[in-house]
């Protein structure tokens, strides 16, 4: 016990202490892990034994990992990108593949060995490139597409390519170690689990493939059927952290399942988060799964860092290195020829080149997997997995060089005005009720894309009836804001009834996203200023403007003229915002309004100063605090040289 | 008169769908970035109508230019500049034996027209020149002691992009607003003219 609070202590104070400062830096968070990994690792010696064994466990960050990324792919979207996909991501594979084995046949390497190689180089670090494309904000860019296309068709490309290495295992190496084949099978797959179970050990060929398909089409057809009854039973409790915990059962479910039947958990849980894309519970589950993901990944880059050995490194490290310049400058080579050859604008070439120039965490994967398999020897693949670890460090230097020389080098590119375009209009509604309704209402009407949340299943489900798209969620949550996309949003509509929630969530929204428009629905005065205290945009008092509208028609009922009632209603709205804004500066939170002497005597004065208005008004048809049309005074053509 | 260096010019620009505007969203925008010059949408800043008109009487008091752009509505104005003379213009601030706030003030009408320049004309179907038709406007300004001058005027202005005009008269408001901004203009000459576009070159001192 003792001795895993200190591992913990250890591994979290490095991240703490290594990612701001990487961050701060702009170096992103994927650096800053790997650095802290570096750190308690070969530089200090605080842990390192254990890496391989956490490394296992950290491993299942990629699997849900790969489940978000699956998330935020609807069916239809993958469809249509499947020829950017298949003609970008597969020609990027099969020809990096070639270009490195041909590299590595060249070093005097067998030719299974070279082929690993190959495709263990071919695939690219999602991680690193999607976290630091988020953290640029560069998704939504044609290089950022592009690059996404080609990231999720290497995903994909793992599984096959997990099947292929084991019949590349070289003889003399399997017939060195025999023992070793036993242990291979057990951390087939990125999960690592240890598992003696499977279903489909002993099976025949057919049954093999029976069972596979079966457990593949349980994972499709359990997630568009049962999911949604699952969770709305679930959301109905109003138990949050039950809503995590079948959260985090699904993944791991779908994972171990997956590992069950020799397939990829990654793959798994992908593929159901491709089915749960569409659902309206996607930005809880994405909430939900989000910090978990992020640590576990972050566990994942710190032990590559605490594993790197630096003995290999500094004995050899003019090898190393070249390899690791070679290996970034091939993959950069393909991928600026697929630029040019799929026309991506200048900026977007160079975005998708630079991007995606480094091996990937999945390359750790398929090393470690062909090691089991007797495909690659050690020694090289412990020289490999350093190249891999440079590589990867190296990416955040390459995203500076993009920033520096290709942004600065053309300011007016072409994508930024189609940029801007696309996030046009993103706005989220907190709350779905009687308010909020109204305002998703006209922001739709209008053309303006919203995001809605609520915490109430029964008023998704009937809002998805009638053709709303909404999602479920409490969104006072910062994660779930974090999920609904608040980072790329203009405005944030709140309409929760809650008062001390609706306070809650301007605080945190003005704190961490000073840049987005915060609009909230507020109750009375007192909330009004205390929503005006915590910064937000423009509160509105919930029954104001139906009481003016309905006081109006009441003028209107009773003989007065209707011009005359829109000019009174002007009137008395402009007194009445002026006199909140002297108010303010008499009110205090921390006084009750009805002891609050000061702010009672000014109220009643302004209370006066309206009705002497109103009656100047009316016996003058014309008051200096209602400007509006005056009549000249009669006989005022005399001095107008009649 | 008392020469400045520069004048200050304020532009009230009213149309009520700027967003499907051809000629005067660009023209607007071309006149934004201009120094000196306060260009104010009214139909933005008064959706409502409400004009709050101590502040607009403050703004005519700190220009000595104001012009009024906008597409010509039924010989006229659109409805927000006509009432805004109605509330902004009062008696005793404009007009009347103590309303000589705007007096020795610049005057002039930048406007979009549709139909041809020919159509302006006694035997056009619009039986009237353009400036015959800007005579309440002209008046306006004499009553108010302003210096009146000939509108700015695009015709045809629904086609004017197609037809590839508009950049000229792009660059002739650039021109002719710093002209009038660095007092290079020949306000005698410019005064007689039917429209001020008609040749620039010939209103514009060089020094």
């Amino acid at each position: 016990m003792g001795g895993l609070l200190f591992q913990a202590f250890i591994y979290l104070c490095a991240a703490v202490i290594a990612v701001p400062i990487a961050k701060r830096l702009g170096l992103g968070s994927v650096l800053g892990y790997l650095l802290a990994g570096i750190f308690i690792g070969p530089v200090i010696g605080l842990v390192g034994s254990e890496t391989q064994t956490i490394q296992h466990f950290a491993e299942f960050g990629v699997v849900m990992m790969l489940f978000l990324v699956g998330l935020e792919l609807q069916p239809k979207m993958l469809w249509e990108m499947r020829s950017r996909l298949i003609g970008l991501g597969g020609l990027q594979v099969a020809l990096t593949t070639a270009l490195i084995t041909a590299a590595a046949l060249m070093m005097g390497l067998f030719w299974t060995v070279a082929l690993t190689i190959g495709l263990i180089f071919s695939l690219s670090s999602t991680a690193i490139v999607l976290q630091t494309l988020n953290e640029k904000g560069l998704t939504k860019t044609e290089g950022g597409r592009a690059g996404f296309s080609v990231l999720l068709f290497q995903d994909i490309a793992v599984i096959p390519m997990l099947a292929l290495i084991p019949l590349l295992a070289l003889p003399e190496l399997v017939a060195g170690s025999g023992e070793s084949l036993t242990t291979a099978a057990e951390s087939y797959g990125d999960a690592g689990h240890h598992h003696d179970l499977s279903l489909v050990d002993g099976l025949p060929g057919w049954a093999h493939a029976l069972v596979v398909l079966g457990a593949i089409a349980s994972v499709l057809l359990g997630g568009h059927f049962l999911s949604r009854p699952l969770f709305r039973f679930i959301a109905e409790s109003r138990l949050r952290e039950i809503f995590t915990a079948s959260a985090l059962m699904l993944v791991i479910g779908i994972a171990l399942l997956m590992t069950l039947v020799d397939l990829s958990p990654a793959l798994g849980t992908f593929l159901a988060g491709v089915v749960l894309a569409n659902s309206e519970f996607r930005h809880e589950l994405e909430s939900d799964i989000e910090p978990f993901k992020g640590l576990l990944l972050g566990l994942f880059f710190i032990t590559v860092g605490a594993g790197i050995d630096f003995n290999i490194l500094f004995n050899d490290s003019l090898t190393i290195l070249s390899l690791t310049v070679g290996v970034i400058v091939i993959k950069g080579l393909v991928l600026y020829a697929l630029a040019r050859a799929f026309r991506l604008a200048t900026t977007d070439g160079w975005l998708l080149t630079l991007g995606l120039a480094q091996a990937g965490e999945f390359g750790f994967v398929l090393l470690s997997f062909s090691l089991q398999n007797q495909v690659l020897p050690a020694e090289l693949a412990s020289t490999l997995s350093l190249v891999v670890a440079l590589s990867m460090l190296l990416t955040p230097v390459l995203f500076i060089v993009y920033d520096k020389l290709i942004l600065n080098r053309q300011p007016d590119s072409d994508q930024r005005r189609a940029d801007s375009i696309d996030e046009t209009g993103s706005v989220i509604i907190a709350g779905n009720g009687r308010f909020g309704q109204i305002v998703n209402r006209l922001l739709v009407a209008s053309g303006v894309q919203t995001t809605v949340l609520d915490h109430q299943a029964d008023i998704i489900n009937m809002l998805s009836k009638v053709g709303v798209k909404s999602y479920y969620g409490d969104a006072s949550r910062p994660d779930l804001l974090h999920a609904a996309g608040i980072e790329s949003a203009k405005a944030v509509v709140i309409a929760i009834d809650d008062r001390s929630r609706t306070l809650e969530m301007v605080e945190h929204i003005r704190r961490h996203y000073p840049e987005v428009k915060i609009l909230a629905r507020a109750f009375d005065v007192n909330h009004l200023y205390l929503l005006n205290k915590a910064g937000v945009d423009i509160a509105v008092r919930e029954l104001f403007d139906g009481s003016l509208e309905l006081g109006k028609a009441a003028l209107r009922a009773v003989g007065v003229h209707p011009f005359k009632v829109e000019k009174m209603s002007m009137a008395f709205r402009k007194h009445d915002e002026n006199g909140l804004n002297t108010l303010y500066e008499l009110w205090d939170e921390n006084t009750e309004m009805a002891s609050n002497k000061a702010y009672l005597a000014r109220a009643r004065e302004h209370g006066d100063t309206l009705k002497g208005m109103m009656e100047t008004d009316r016996m003058q048809l014309h008051d200096r605090s209602e400007r509006g049309w005056t009549p000249p005074p009669k006989h005022y053509t005399k001095d107008m040289g009649e | 008169m008392t020469r400045k260096s520069v004048n200050r010019i304020l532009i009230l620009l009213a149309h009520p769908s700027l967003d499907r505007s051809e000629v005067n969203g660009p023209l607007a925008q071309a006149a934004a970035d201009i120094e000196g010059i306060t260009l104010v949408d009214l139909y933005a800043e008064y959706p409502d109508f409400q004009i709050d008109i101590d502040r607009e009487q403050q703004r005519l008091l700190n220009h000595d230019v104001i012009i009024f752009q906008h597409p010509l509505y039924w010989y006229s104005t659109p409805a927000i500049l006509k009432e805004w003379q109605d509330l902004v213009l009062e008696h005793d601030f404009a007009y009347g034996s103590k309303g000589t706030a705007l007096h020795g003030k610049l005057f002039l009408n930048a406007l979009s027209a549709g139909g041809a320049e020919a159509a302006y004309r006694a035997e056009g179907y619009n039986h009237f020149t353009i400036r015959e038709l800007l005579q309440p406007m002209e008046q306006m300004a004499s009553l108010c002691g302003m210096r009146y001058l000939p509108p700015f005027a695009l015709f045809g202005a629904r086609t004017a992009v197609d037809e590839g005009r508009i950049e000229h008269h792009i660059d002739n408001w650039i021109e002719l607003l710093k002209a009038l901004r660095d007092q290079k203009l020949d306000i005698e000459t410019a005064q007689n003219l039917p429209r001020l576009n008609s040749d620039l070159n010939q209103i514009i001192k060089e020094t």
